[in-house]
């Protein structure tokens, strides 16, 4: 273990700010693309079954 | 030889792309969080502080490999157009799409991380020299990418489009790449080079080129998961499609 305390860690010798301000962005970048990209393959598969349903029901009526 | 090549062009179809990216992508992102946390751990826990800037420096292990990442990304975009210009595959256009928004999202990841270490380092946020101002216009040109093929209804014609503005942006990778050789900048060279290796400290490097890695595989990741979006989206009139969503 480099740091000393953990508090120490957290204060990253007075560069805390910066320091965890970057990861924290980076981590909240991914999050909210990997959140955006499930609700765009959601989309897509509930769009193709919305046509597939709409097909078969226009197949069905006489 | 022949057989090689049927067996290419037959992944480049839709159909048989889509379940392939499927099995792929939870391998990449498993192999991403595998290597964040290999990288995390080194970089926080094992590599030293740095004899000028302190703890500071630790911002390196995002920004150098999201910067890559954002030139790269952008490379793979042009590989992928001038694949389409050249062979005419469906899937080419749809790669680029795919790629796009990471690749966006990490040319602003590291102009943010930038800002946050040029602030205590350099005493500001933000200069107008040579390599920021061009990372900044990478970033113009994902949005220009993105906004211009959403703005196309027709899928083809929006591939052929944004295929040529990711060539011709293709030109602004290398100028950021060379700009601190080029120009007298604020931003300091490269602390990793293929013809002189590197001038950090070995845990240091490690750390950071991990981190590189577990981008690499977290934008492969991505990629695959967001084609097959735009897989579905693009061939939902046909017979697989309604198979694989019934």
């Amino acid at each position: 273990m480099i740091w000393e305390s953990w508090e120490a860690f957290w204060a990253m010798g007075g560069y805390g700010l910066y320091v965890w301000g970057s990861y924290a962005v980076v981590l909240g970048c991914m999050v909210v693309e990997v959140v955006l990209a499930r609700a765009g393959q959601r989309a897509s598969v509930r769009a193709a079954r919305d046509l597939l349903e709409q097909e078969t029901a226009h197949d069905a009526t006489p | 030889m022949e057989n090689l090549r049927i067996r290419w062009f037959q992944w480049a179809a839709p159909q048989s792309f889509y379940p392939l990216a499927g099995r792929l992508w939870p391998w990449f992102a498993a192999l991403a969080a595998v290597l964040t946390l290999a990288g995390m751990y080194l970089g926080f826990f094992v590599a030293p502080t740095d004899f000028q800037q302190g703890e500071g420096y630790r911002i390196i292990f995002v920004h150098v490999p999201a910067s890559w990442m954002s030139m790269l990304i952008y490379l793979a975009m042009a590989f992928w157009a001038f694949l389409g210009f050249t062979f005419n595959t469906r899937i080419s256009g749809m790669m680029t799409q795919a790629l796009a928004p990471t690749g966006a999202m990490f040319t602003f990841l590291s102009l943010w991380t930038g800002a946050l270490w040029g602030k205590p380092m350099w005493g500001t946020w933000w200069v107008w020299d040579a390599r920021l101002t061009s990372e900044l216009i990478l970033f113009f040109l994902y949005m220009g990418y993105i906004a211009l093929t959403s703005a196309i209804d027709d899928p083809r014609r929006a591939d052929r489009a944004g295929g040529l503005l990711a060539l011709v942006g293709a030109v602004n990778v290398p100028i950021i790449y060379f700009s601190v050789k080029w120009w007298n900048t604020l931003h300091q060279g490269a602390s990793v080079s293929v013809t002189k290796g590197s001038s950090m400290a070995q845990t240091m490097l490690w750390a950071m080129l991990l981190m590189a890695l577990a981008f690499w595989a977290y934008s492969i990741a991505m990629a695959l998961y967001r084609v097959r979006g735009i897989i579905l989206q693009r061939e939902r009139h046909a017979r697989w499609v309604q198979e694989v969503v019934a």
